[in-house]
């Protein structure tokens, strides 16, 4: 089986600031990838660079065997017009730290929206669909609310809904806790542990530990712009063999 | 706890307490200031109202006449087909002038500066006037074929002058308001449809633009209000506009204060009917919002510690 994300040689710089030295990465399909790492150590730009939020500075990623946001005409390479850049992003989702919903619609309309909108699914059947998500998210009532009437957890399973209703192949998830109140972290992780069963094909961003343990296939820690270690979670976090990553899990682990 | 009973433990304490019972008193300040006000706003009606040299009855006649609802016609319309028109150039400029290409932004900066920079009765005169700088309009390539070109007196007449006069000035200051608009939504937003795979335009149709509605409208409702004054000034170019139908009567009557009124009281209608949409449309762009969707929350709170 040949990988879904295939990053090789990844670097970004802001200004002077190098941010990204040299990240390879594949996840395979089906894969809980969970990236841990100090704050600062580049994981919001990578996963950003995944689906070309940012551009890189060098390197290349494909997905599905379709680079991103390039394509090779001879022997040429040249970026990506913006509707053809729009068209990739097409079948990723991604789940943000601050939510993201968008205010000024309600929630079945911001599940909507990308499926209808991007992809021409006719509405009933979009709405259909979304309502299940709902249901699977545990908001089934909720679908005619406004973002604001939520609560910072619902928020959050919204836009994991959201994410889902574009049929992703690879859904980003980038610190989707860390916004939250802790009694409502829970809630949210055990939406997504329910997916991370469903084989779908996730990276996820975060500081939950445990989270890592129990739902990550892999766990990849970062630091200073580079993969430091990776490998099965109870290797990486139970018995770490980088002093870095001894370090960042000893604030953690108490 | 122990110790001395709190009052709260008070059982009729508690009830007397109880907030539901609560009532504001209205502040012997507040009531003097209706007073006054009543008495100042009735004493200046009773005397307008009975003032003869308003020659309230000359009012009522010309009121509805012909040729002013005809000259109020063309106020309207100027209004709306400017407005529209100075809308959608002003949304175009908007995003030219936030865009990462650096010649549009440019550009658009030019036109700002320019239309901004001149007045008004100037840019409508030159329009009017464009006949004496360029005799003949053409489409074709510059300095290559023609396709077609007109006689510049056909295309500009007085009503095609007003309308690019008014509606060229009114884009550079729309362009501004919604320049502003945009900027002031989260630039998350626009960057999560990006993420769910739309396109630049589509993110800003669907997203940014809605979102920046709050903050574009009560500036444009200004603009509109200006705009209706404003298309008094298209009858330097012999259009017939509202003011320009009033002077052509009283140049013939001398009855300029009851003719100017006539004027002033259908100014007046316009706005107080643009004020009441524009209500309607801000409660609209407000939903989403949680409680009370009242645009003026400060203030009122400011108004209740009076
Ligand atoms: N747009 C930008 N312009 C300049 N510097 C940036 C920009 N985005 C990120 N950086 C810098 O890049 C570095 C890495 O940022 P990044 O957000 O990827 O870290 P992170 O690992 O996600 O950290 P955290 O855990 O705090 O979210 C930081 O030093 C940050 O200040
Ligand atoms: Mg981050």
């Amino acid at each position: 089986m040949s990988p879904l994300v295939r990053a090789r040689n990844v670097h970004k710089a802001f200004g002077h600031l190098d941010v990204l030295k040299g990240i390879d990465l594949d996840v395979m399909p089906g894969e809980v990838v969970v990236m841990l790492g100090p704050s600062g150590s580049g994981k919001s730009t990578f996963l950003r660079c995944i689906n070309h939020l940012e551009t890189m500075d060098r390197g290349s990623i494909e997905i599905g065997g379709e680079q991103i946001g390039y394509e090779l005409r001879g022997n040429r390479l040249v970026t990506l017009a913006a509707r053809a850049a729009a068209k990739q992003r097409g079948r990723i989702g991604m789940v943000f730290q601050q939510f993201n919903l968008y205010p000024h619609m309600n929630v079945l309309q911001n599940i909507i929206e990308a499926p209808v909108g991007v992809h021409g699914e006719s509405k009933a059947e979009a709405t259909a669909y979304a309502n299940e998500l709902l249901r699977r998210v545990g908001l089934a009532d909720k679908a005619s609310a406004y973002p604001r009437q939520l609560s910072g957890g619902q928020q959050q399973r919204v836009a994991i809904a959201r994410a889902l209703a574009i049929k992703p192949q690879l859904i980003l998830f980038d610190e989707p806790t860390s916004a939250l109140d802790p009694e409502l972290v829970g809630e949210v992780l055990g939406t997504m542990r329910d997916l991370a069963g469903q084989g779908l094909t996730m990276i996820v961003v975060t500081h939950e530990i445990g989270f890592a343990r129990e739902a990550a296939d892999r766990v990849v820690f970062m630091d200073g712009g580079q993969i430091v270690e990776q490998g099965r979670p109870e290797d990486v976090i139970g018995n770490p063999s980088h002093e870095r990553t001894r370090a960042f899990l000893a604030r953690f682990i108490q | 706890m122990g110790g001395t009973p709190h009052p709260f433990d008070d059982a009729r304490d508690l009830a007397l307490r109880d907030v539901a019972r609560a009532r504001a008193p209205v502040p012997y300040g507040r009531r003097a200031f209706w007073a006054v006000t009543l008495l100042v706003v009735g004493k200046i009606g009773w005397d307008t109202a009975h003032n003869g040299n308003f020659e309230w009855p000359v009012v009522a006649e010309w009121f509805t006449a012909a040729s002013i609802l005809h000259g109020l016609s063309v106020t309207i319309s100027l209004t709306i087909v400017s407005m529209v028109l100075g809308v959608i150039l002003g949304l175009v400029l908007a995003v030219a002038r936030l865009s990462d290409n650096r010649l549009m932004s440019i550009l658009a900066g030019l036109y700002i500066w320019f239309f901004r920079g001149t007045p008004l009765l100037v840019q409508l005169i030159f329009w009017y006037n464009l006949s004496t700088l360029v005799p003949e309009l053409t489409i074709g390539i510059p300095f290559g074929p023609e396709f077609r070109h007109w006689d510049t007196n056909d295309v500009i007449t007085p009503l095609t002058a007003a309308v690019a006069g008014l509606a060229l000035n009114e884009a550079a200051y729309m362009a501004e308001i919604i320049r502003g608009g945009l900027l002031s939504v989260d630039p998350g937003q626009a960057e999560t449809a990006r993420a769910f795979g739309m396109t630049p335009i589509r993110a800003l149709w669907r997203i940014v633009i809605p979102q920046a509605m709050r903050a574009i409208i009560p500036p444009t409702g200004n603009q509109l209000i200006s705009m209706i004054k404003a298309t008094s000034l298209v009858s330097v170019i012999a259009m017939g506009d509202l003011l320009y139908s009033v002077q052509a009567v009283y140049n013939r009557t001398f009855q300029v204060v009851p003719m100017l009124l006539v004027a002033v009281i259908w100014y007046l209608l316009i706005t107080s009917i643009l004020n009441v949409g524009q209500s309607a449309i801000e409660r609209y762009y407000a939903r989403g919002d949680r409680g009370n969707p009242s645009a003026k929350p400060v203030l009122a709170d400011a108004g209740e510690a009076r």
